[in-house]
């Protein structure tokens, strides 16, 4: 794991293209391996800019793959991995962010927005209901719409 | 209201505005990752020594009831910032008095000798992490690093990166000598 | 001299930008026409000395002068000439200049073709487009000058990032740019109309070209990049919800509310201060993704050249613009008249639904992407907001208007008859039932909300296929009728149901691609075999190949199904010696059912390598090809729109269009 200097010049710091989880690694159950790259899309890679570990090829990212492979063949479910790591790394390696004080307003916001989306659009909507004194048209003016619509939609000119 | 709800973009882009003045101060770092062991005790550990060295292994017994705190630094052999702060470290050792352990990451044997036998070799003890495992518990990002240990084992301080370059060694001897581990000195 | 001839039209270009900033508004103020007019010539010959200087950056890259500091920096003599003219864009500076140039292009074809435009609203919005121009030519005057020299010039350059040395991306950022610095007209446009006081439904007409053809670019620009992604980082995946990505995917969010929300400007005189603040919003967070990705403000994979003094500029220059247009808005909004009523059930309606959770889909974007730094300045923690947070947000408050997306074209404006409407969608409704257990049956197991997802694709699709089939009564009259009608159609409803079919086929792509992806990573030799999703994938070998500035180890796979040799796979792996890095570049057999895609790579372990083995990366990616057609969907749909004649010629005159004249449904 070199800790390179990124030339600054470059345009993008972009992570070095695939390497990501090597077949070395990998369990010989399917199970716990699927499980393994479910947890591995999980946490961020340390090193790189923002990358899960199942993708990337940095040093740290392989031993940490290893180790999640390690501590699942000790029978840890997968909450258990992911706290192994958080305890060592902190909630930086976890992509999903934890659901704790410091992040209810994070998760709170998806909720909160739409409620407000509604408030707004129920305002708007009920607002237009109680200034619409719209007079109901008579049949004989809804037939004639219909007719005038009936005519613009098919193209004729009326 | 209608006119409290036209405010309110320009207050949200405000708030932001001011977050982002904030994230722009040059000193702050945004790839840097806080580390979790700051105040908490050093992670257990036993490390073998590297083989074809003296030095003996490593364990976390081996860094706690000294008189002062303790260097701990993570190196490697291929590691090429980690010659630099070779130098960095064996002034601290022989001027300062510092005490300091290695953990040797990730590296092999015979190349770790051969470094040490050129460079010189300013460690009390090392361990040698063959598979990076022990520089997991550590939760390190890279090599080099260091960490300064309490007697306690309390883990004080960490460094990422090579202690290298004015600003780096300033940095370094601040967060020593606040650990009680570096006499301020006149000089 | 080519390099100081570009400075020096940067200068002028800018001296040019700010007269342009004064006289025409001033003009407009005093109602002096030849002040006004004087912006015609201005913004023209600053298009043309911002084209000069581009022109002369890019005559640097392309005879590799590497007294040129950025040619140094980014250029190889190398390299093959298209990455040269694509280097021109490739750095900081470079893409600065382009930006720079396109708002300027844009500029000038609104007072070249806008002759429809009244004098003083045209005078405003340039001279508003001329503040952003002045902000920005200062900002590579002062801070990032792409012509600056080099003593002593080195022999050869340092090279592009090899990984953007690809033809998707030399593409990726002036579409991109398009799109982002396309909504600064509309934000000139609104500022102007916000100075003048006055929306109405003629103002939207005039900007609903320049909305779609910005939307076009950006949202192509956002699929090309993601296409790049696909095929060139080599595992696979299009979407990663990283802060740049993101960045670029707001404005299309909420640009995608903007074209909405004009339309209701436009045909009920309605959702006025919403529509300027949507354009205002457009824009801002176009310059958002402009500081974000030159600011090293969120750790991205995606970063310009990390440098906090340029940042602060940006950040000056998003204060005015967008501090001071929103404070403008604060001011004039209120004054703004509520337009046409509209019942619950209505057209209208539809299209608020559509805005709002496209509005709060933004803001939840927006939040997630910049959480970690609010979070980082409140209490120094520091954490990762990643794909699965916004996949659990961002995911749940799509689905809804996908629903709404299906229903909204059959409703009529001011109200409509919602049981009349079901009625009508009740055939479509069994159908995506029924298309969605058989795709159950097909597939056999997959997350509940893949198969929601495709539940609302299929009901959007044939929703608005049988929409546009009730329109030109496809069924009942005889197809030759039929045909006619459809002629005769205005061009924008073919672009609605363009699009609107266009997303429906990209939501295949992205569930397909997602939840029914099959993957096998294994080590191969010569003769190895694989089999994966029905296909057996024979390991040839390896061959070492140069190319002009890289070498290449290509793999041969030869691919079989039932026996029968389908296709044969060259991924390669290569290494670009002047930049030390490598690319990946995977071999895809593409069909519409899904893409066979393979990626070699030495392997990491020291053992692995030594015993002459390679991983071997293969992916069967069901559906993907669906997010690049509906995406060219999307686009070509935006384009149909802007071809309606009603938008070229005639144009109205500003006048108030009485609500009974107007067509009624469409």
């Amino acid at each position: 794991m070199h800790r390179f200097v990124v030339p600054l010049v470059f345009m993008l710091l972009l992570p070095l293209s695939a390497q990501a989880v090597e077949p070395d690694e990998m369990l010989a159950d399917p199970v716990l391996e699927e499980r393994a790259r479910v947890i591995s899309k999980d946490l961020r890679c340390v090193v790189c800019q923002n990358q899960d570990i199942d993708s990337s090829n940095a040093g740290v990212a392989r031993d940490l793959r290893l180790l999640v492979r390690e501590r699942l063949l000790e029978g840890d479910s997968n909450n258990q991995v992911m706290a192994y790591i958080q305890a060592r790394y902190g909630d930086y390696v976890l992509l999903k962010p934890p659901f704790k004080p410091s992040t209810y307003a994070l998760w709170g916001t998806p909720i909160a927005l739409t409620l407000i989306a509604l408030l707004f659009g129920l305002n708007i909507v009920l607002r237009g209901r109680r200034k619409s004194a719209l007079p109901e048209l008579t049949e004989a003016e809804e037939r004639q719409v219909a007719k005038f619509i009936d005519n613009e939609k098919s193209g004729d000119p009326s | 209201m209608k006119r409290i709800l036209a405010f309110a973009p320009l207050v949200i882009a405000v708030i932001f505005g001011g977050f982002f003045l904030w994230g722009l101060n040059p000193n702050r770092d945004p790839s840097e990752i806080p580390s979790v062991l700051i105040e908490q005790p050093a992670p257990e550990f036993e490390l073998a020594a590297v083989e074809g060295l003296q030095t003996p292994g490593l364990s976390r017994a081996d860094l706690t009831g000294h008189d002062r705190p303790i260097v701990l630094n993570v190196f490697a052999s291929w590691c090429v910032p980690c010659r630099a702060e070779h130098t960095v470290l064996t002034n601290l050792v022989e001027r300062d008095g510092i005490r300091l352990f290695g953990i040797n990451y990730k590296d092999k044997p015979k190349d770790a000798v051969r470094w040490l036998a050129n460079l010189g070799n300013p460690y009390e003890r090392i361990g040698s992490d063959l598979n990076g495992r022990i520089g997991i518990e550590w939760g390190i990002s890279g090599v080099p690093e260091s960490f300064i240990i309490g007697t306690d084992g309390t883990v004080l301080f960490r460094y990422v990166g090579p202690v290298v370059g004015d600003e780096a060694i300033a940095k370094f001897r601040e967060a020593l000598t606040q650990a009680g581990a570096l006499e301020e000195r006149n000089s | 001299m080519t390099p100081e001839f570009g400075h020096f039209a940067l200068a002028l270009a800018l001296a040019l930008a700010l007269v342009q900033s004064v006289l025409p508004i001033l003009g407009a103020a005093r109602g002096n026409l030849m002040w006004m007019r004087s912006a015609r010539a201005l913004s023209v010959a600053q298009l043309l000395f911002v084209g000069l200087a581009f022109a002369a950056l890019m005559r640097a890259f392309t005879v590799s002068d590497f007294t040129v500091l950025n040619v140094a920096e980014n250029s190889h003599s190398l390299k093959p000439m298209l990455y040269k003219v694509a280097a021109t864009w490739g750095s900081h500076e470079g893409s600065l200049l382009l930006w720079v140039l396109i708002l300027t292009a844009f500029g000038a074809a609104v007072s070249f073709f806008g002759s429809n435009i009244p004098e003083p609203l045209k005078a405003r919005t340039l001279s508003v487009q001329a503040w952003i121009s002045v902000g920005f030519l200062s900002f590579m005057l002062l801070t990032s000058n792409p012509f600056e020299r080099l003593f002593p010039p080195p022999i050869d350059g340092n090279d592009l990032n090899p990984l953007l040395q690809d033809v998707g991306l030399a593409m990726h950022p002036p579409l991109l740019y398009l799109g982002y610095v396309g909504f600064s007209i509309v934000f000139s446009f609104a500022v102007a109309a916000l100075l003048e006081g006055r929306i109405d439904t003629a103002w939207a007409r005039w900007v609903r070209p320049w909305t779609l053809a910005a939307w076009m670019s950006l949202t192509a620009g956002i699929a090309l990049g993601s296409w790049w992604a696909y095929y060139e980082l080599g595992w696979g995946g299009w979407w990663f919800w990283d802060p740049v990505e993101n960045v670029s995917f707001m404005p299309w969010l909420l640009g995608t509310a903007l074209l909405h929300s004009a339309i209701v400007t436009e045909k009920r005189d309605a959702f006025k201060s919403w529509t300027i603040l949507l354009a205002i919003l457009t824009f801002s967070l176009s310059l958002l993704g402009t500081f974000v990705v030159r600011s090293g403000l969120l750790t991205s994979v995606h970063a310009f050249a990390v440098d906090p003094e340029r940042g602060l500029y940006i950040l000056m220059l998003l204060a005015l613009s967008i501090g001071g247009s929103l404070a403008l808005f604060a001011w004039r909004a209120p004054m703004m008249e509520a337009g046409g009523l509209f019942k619950p059930v209505s057209r209208e309606a539809g299209l608020l639904v559509n805005n709002l959770i496209l509005a709060a889909a933004t803001g939840t974007v927006l939040f997630g992407t910049l959480y970690p730094l609010f979070l980082e300045a409140v209490t120094g923690d520091k954490i990762s907001v990643g794909p699965p947070f916004f996949n659990a947000s961002f995911i749940p408050m799509m689905l809804p208007l996908v629903f709404v997306m299906g229903l909204g074209p059959y409703l009529s404006w001011k109200r409509a008859d919602l049981a009349g409407v079901f009625q009508r969608l009740r055939f479509v409704a069994i159908l995506s039932v029924l298309g969605v257990l058989a795709i159950w049956y097909m597939t056999m197991g997959g997350p509940v909300l893949a198969y929601l997802s495709i539940l609302l694709a299929i009901w959007l699709f044939l929703a608005t296929l049988r929409e546009w089939a009730l329109r030109i009564r496809l069924f009942d009259v005889s197809f030759k009728e039929a045909l006619r009608r459809a002629r005769n159609l205005p061009r924008a409803t073919h672009g609605m149901t363009m699009a609107h079919a266009g997303l429906a086929v990209a939501i295949f792509g992205f569930v397909g691609s997602s939840a029914w992806k099959s993957e096998q990573v294994v080590f191969v030799g010569p003769g190895s075999n694989i089999f994966i999703a029905g296909f057996d994938v024979t390991f040839e070998g390896v061959q070492r190949l140069s190319g002009p500035n890289y070498f290449a180890d290509r793999g041969t796979l030869v691919v079989r199904r039932d026996g029968e040799i389908v296709t044969m796979l060259y991924p390669e792996r290569r290494t670009f010696p002047v930049a030390q890095s490598s690319t990946t570049e995977s071999a895809i057999r593409s069909t519409l059912a899904g893409d066979l895609y393979a990626s070699i790579a030495a392997p990491a372990s020291e053992d692995a390598e030594e015993s002459g083995a390679w991983t071997l990366r293969i992916l069967y990616e069901p559906l993907v090809n669906f997010i690049w057609i509906g995406s060219f969907m999307l686009v070509l749909g935006g384009g149909l729109s802007l071809s309606d004649r009603r938008l070229r010629v005639g144009a109205p005159r500003r006048r108030t269009i009485d609500a009974t004249t107007s067509v009624p449904a469409e």
